[in-house]
């Protein structure tokens, strides 16, 4: 840091006391920088999961908080550890959990999936668009993205009700005589769940996307290449980052869902995130809830690293 | 141009687009919706926006959610370009990773975790160090900031990894301390960023049910728990006229600061070919 | 630049009335909205032949390349290769490779996967294709870099990969866009003679596009000088050089001095200029189709000028001019010097001698004289 010298020698300057005394306490300016947001996100995202991995191996109790201690004083007075594994086996044995668990994945898998078949052609067209409509399409995309996700979900409870439009539509054309049952179903949360992510699919595609380089396709076309065949040689490939970070933005937040079953799926739409809600709320079990979520967050480690990955590259690569 | 392949991609836009934007002029048309059944139409009526209006329970979670949201914008902003910045301009240094870990974890954590997780933390801590002594409007907007704060990270490292590093340095090597440097030239030139990453911040918390639902209390109901309290049970005309407010506000916002991006770009072209001519 | 016992092909089949050229551009325009980027041009190019189109940015030279690859469509005109008529053919069918101006190398393949891409597309046996890849390789010197990715490469050996992969199709006609443009002074003169050997040994045809003049004079058989969509002159580099037909092309090439005159004398065999600016008459030794008294310009290329400081013999061609300003460049000066008349011109010499003394030097009265064969006239 070069100094400008504009005071004097022997005149203290307004910002040298400030710096003297960081100084004096051992800490830089770049060290406090980083500290800020470290130390926040450090006690109030990390610190949290050491406390639900701590009362995961508790005992429900009729307290507040209902749940019994970690550390107790034992009689010899010594410290005991009461590590209650019975959350865990409770997990394992009941069928309930296993059901929603794996209920859960593949429910965000299928619709993940159905999300990236209408979402990448919609980016590519929108990224291959004349600029002038591209932000139109641009805007059109963003418009749901930051209307209420509540909202837009409540919005299937009219479509889909048997009064709904769609019945309506369908009795009145003489398709069905009596209204099909689309609510409290399971597709009514794969649609919910398609529906309210595809924005958080469209996005990072298309980013991707319009950062793709035109001559290369107009090279590959030069050595011999037709449209198609350079679309699955050089765009696909390209893109890949782009997928793979949409489908995680998707696949990981839609595993744990609790809005969308909740008022779109039935009493046997199970889905993990509602178990768990259910577990809090309902039966007030916390150390059970708690062992649920350290399930389903060792469910998504690996894709939550994976995603960490492909943000990092992608962030760094758009230019 | 294959127009045999445009078709296909206009097909896909016009179903996609369909497919989005119908259930949401649903709810507005139903808002119109003389009729209690929302989806049995009988006759055109704006009465639903009157009893929304005056339904005290909606509009105090309401007001109650706008100021968290406003309050939880503000700090995430400034936590989330201090964690942006460090990000992208401070190279290596111990625990980078897990610092890049935390601000894009949040971004795809299912809130139920997240909520539960601050739950548990909340009641530790007021347990430990009497602090904080009831949950309700400080720790829902402590929630807030912390999953806000990655999305604002985010946005401004991705802005700052794309920027011209050398004007900043063009800065230093005339004078300009660091902090300067940040505040006089930096913060300025990201200032679209951070705006964007206010509303981020601002829609996100306005939005948020499940993180409030569990770390919120007694007197203390945002508008997505009263909203949700609502639907649970069935349709509910009023929430069709709240969500109707909704669409055009966020329409409106939309349309205005894309007319005004519009507008500062035609400007700055225009600059550029005037001094361009100028110099002959 | 065929060296003399080269191969077999003629060296200058342009002036082979019985050649039939194996690249016809017929009176190609190409309109955008109401934009004519390109207009009317007609082009003739032989096999074997590098024909370089020059010109600044913005005269249609890419847009006229682009037109051949295939990638824009014509607005009039005919483009023809080997006879056949390339109208509606895409650019994935045509005989024509392109070297990209930024490479366009395939970021997530290899170097050996790029430079195979082609001969996939083909549907060659995979043991042919790694064979002609191999080939290829060694002929730019990239043997050992066929599992690099292009981020792991410089910039030559990005340009070399580049062309290995325009090259093993063995097209007919290449056409590259500014070759050679991304490249530092070094690098660019080795490369050139490089691309030159490699185009003789495999004998393709090559269309160059540039803007760098160097570049047209050393790579080229011929150039087409380019301006606002209209090839202007062409002709072989010395042509180009030493017979320019316009001040445009005079200029654009090189640098020139120009005398403004009218023409006093006029015979089959030699011509007199009156010119103010060069306070002297001017005396060419070749005549030039024009009116009596009509107005022309003289041009004599700066390595042409002579400087001395004693007066000559000749009274023609000759004047005194003050020097004032001197740039050395070890080999040659340039010196600019300022007539009586008030008039600058721009001289270069070889420097003979490593002795300075004697040199000319600043402010020095001198005398500028030329042969009456080095100059040129121009009528427009």
């Amino acid at each position: 840091m070069k100094s400008h010298g504009t005071a004097a020698p022997g005149q203290v300057n307004r910002g040298n006391w400030l710096a003297a005394l960081a100084k004096r306490l051992g800490l830089s300016g770049r060290g406090a920088v980083i500290a800020i947001p470290y130390i926040w996100l450090l006690l109030f995202f990390a610190v949290p999961f050491a406390f639900v991995l701590k009362i995961s191996f508790s005992e429900a109790l009729i307290a507040r908080p209902p749940y019994a201690p970690l550390l107790q004083w034992g009689e010899e007075a010594y410290l005991t550890i009461q590590m209650n594994f019975g959350n865990f086996l409770f997990l394992l044995e009941d069928d309930l959990y296993w059901i929603a668990y794996l209920n859960s994945s593949k429910i965000a898998l299928i619709s993940t999936l159905f999300c990236l078949l209408l979402g990448y052609p919609m980016a590519y067209g929108m990224a291959r668009a004349r600029p002038s409509t591209r932000n139109l399409l641009l805007m059109l995309v963003i418009l749901p993205f930051w209307t209420s996700f509540l909202l837009r979900v409540y919005a299937w409870i009219g479509i889909l009700k048997n009064n709904g439009p769609i019945n309506n539509l369908l009795i009145a054309l003489g398709v069905i005589d009596e209204p099909l049952v689309m609510m409290q179903t399971d597709f009514a949360v794969y649609i919910g769940i398609v529906y309210s992510y595809l924005p958080f699919m469209i996005l990072p595609l298309y980013a991707n996307l319009e950062r793709l380089d035109m001559t290369l396709l107009e090279a590959a076309a030069d050595l011999g290449c037709r449209p198609f065949k350079a679309f699955l040689s050089i765009t696909l490939p390209l893109s890949l980052p782009g997928i793979v970070a949409g489908s995680m933005l998707v696949f990981i937040p839609a595993v744990g869902e609790f809005i969308i079953p909740a008022l779109l799926g039935g009493p046997d739409t199970l889905m993990i995130g509602r178990v768990l809600w259910d577990e809090f709320f309902a039966n007030r079990d916390w150390p059970v809830a708690s062992a649920v979520a350290i399930a389903v967050l060792i469910l998504l480690v690996v894709p939550i690293m994976i995603f960490q990955r492909f943000q990092a590259r992608e962030s760094g690569a758009a230019s | 141009m294959n127009s045999q392949r445009s078709t296909f991609l206009v097909t896909c836009l016009a179903f996609g687009f369909a497919f989005l934007y119908l259930p949401i002029l649903s709810l507005i048309v139903y808002s119109f919706n003389a009729s209690k059944l929302v989806t049995v139409w009988a006759g055109f009526s704006t009465k639903w926006y009157g009893a929304l209006l005056h339904n005290e329970q909606i509009l105090q979670a309401a007001w109650l959610s706008v100021r968290i949201a406003v309050v939880n914008a503000s700090f995430a902003v400034c936590l989330g370009t201090l964690a942006g910045f460090v990000l992208a301009r401070m190279g290596r240094f111990r625990g980078r990773t897990l610092l890049s870990g935390m601000t894009t974890a949040p971004l795809v954590m299912p809130d139920v975790i997240t909520g539960l997780s601050l739950l548990l933390l909340f009641v530790a801590m007021g347990d430990m160090i009497g602090w904080p002594q009831g949950r309700g409007v400080t720790t829902i907007t402590i929630a807030h900031i912390t999953f806000s704060m990655a999305y604002v990270a985010v946005i401004i490292q991705s802005r700052l990894s794309n920027m011209d590093e050398s004007i900043e340095e063009a800065a230093l090597d005339l004078g300009a301390r660091p902090a300067k440097v940040f505040f006089v030239i930096t913060l300025p030139i990201i200032s679209p960023a951070l705006i964007s990453g206010w509303l981020l911040a601002f829609t996100m918390s306005l939005d948020d049910l499940v993180i409030a639902s569990f770390v919120s209390g007694p007197g203390s109901s945002t508008l997505p728990m009263v909203i949700f309290s609502k639907v649970r049970l069935g349709v509910s005309p009023e929430i069709n006229a709240l969500a109707t407010i909704i669409v055009l506000l966020v329409a409106v916002g939309i349309i205005a600061s894309s007319i005004i991006l519009n507008q500062v770009e035609k400007r700055r072209k225009r600059d550029m070919h005037m001094a361009m001519n100028a110099n002959g | 630049m065929a060296k003399p016992g080269q191969a077999t092909q003629p060296t200058e089949p342009w002036k082979d009335p019985q050649a039939e050229p194996y690249l016809r551009i017929e009176n190609v325009t190409k309109k955008f909205g109401d934009f004519t980027a390109v207009s009317r041009v007609s082009l003739d190019i032989y096999k074997g032949e590098v024909f370089c189109l020059l010109g600044g940015s913005g005269c249609g030279k890419s847009t006229l390349l682009r037109m051949l690859a295939g990638f824009e469509a014509l607005s009039e005109g005919r483009i023809l290769i080997d006879g056949a008529d390339m109208a509606g053919i895409p650019p994935f069918e045509r005989p024509v490779n392109m070297m990209f101006q930024s490479y366009a190398l395939f970021p997530h393949m290899n170097v050996e996967k790029n430079v195979g891409f082609g001969l996939r597309q083909d549907g060659l046996p995979t043991a042919e294709i790694q064979k002609r890849v191999a080939d290829m390789l060694e002929l730019v010197k990239l043997e050992t870099f066929a599992k690099r990715k292009p981020h792991q490469l410089s910039g030559g050996q990005r340009q070399r990969v580049a062309l290995a992969r325009s090259l093993v199709k063995r097209p007919k006609l290449l056409l590259l866009d500014e070759p050679l443009g991304a490249l530092d002074k070094k690098l660019r003169e080795e490369t050139q003679f490089e691309l030159i050997n490699i185009q003789e040994e495999l004998g393709v045809t090559f269309v160059v596009v540039t803007h760098d003049q160097e570049e047209a004079m050393t790579l080229s058989s011929r150039i087409g000088v380019m301006e606002a969509g209209e090839i202007i002159q062409t002709g072989t580099p010395t042509q180009i050089y030493e017979y320019p037909n316009s001040r445009f092309v005079a200029d654009f090439i090189g640098s020139v001095n120009l005398f403004d005159g009218r023409v006093i004398e006029d015979a089959a065999d030699h011509l007199r200029v009156e010119s103010a600016e060069a306070g002297c008459m001017l005396y060419i030794d070749h005549g030039v189709t024009t009116t009596a008294d009509a107005r022309v310009w003289v041009a004599v290329r700066p390595e042409k000028l002579e400087i001395s400081r004693e007066k000559p013999i000749q009274q023609e061609n000759c004047a005194k001019a003050v020097v004032e300003e001197i740039a050395y460049l070890g080999g040659i000066s340039i010196y600019h010097v300022t007539l009586e008349s008030g008039k600058k011109l721009r001289i270069t010499r070889p420097n003979r001698e490593r002795d300075e003394a004697g040199r000319i030097t600043w402010d020095d009265q001198i005398y500028v004289h030329w042969k009456a064969s080095s100059a040129l006239v121009l009528t427009t």
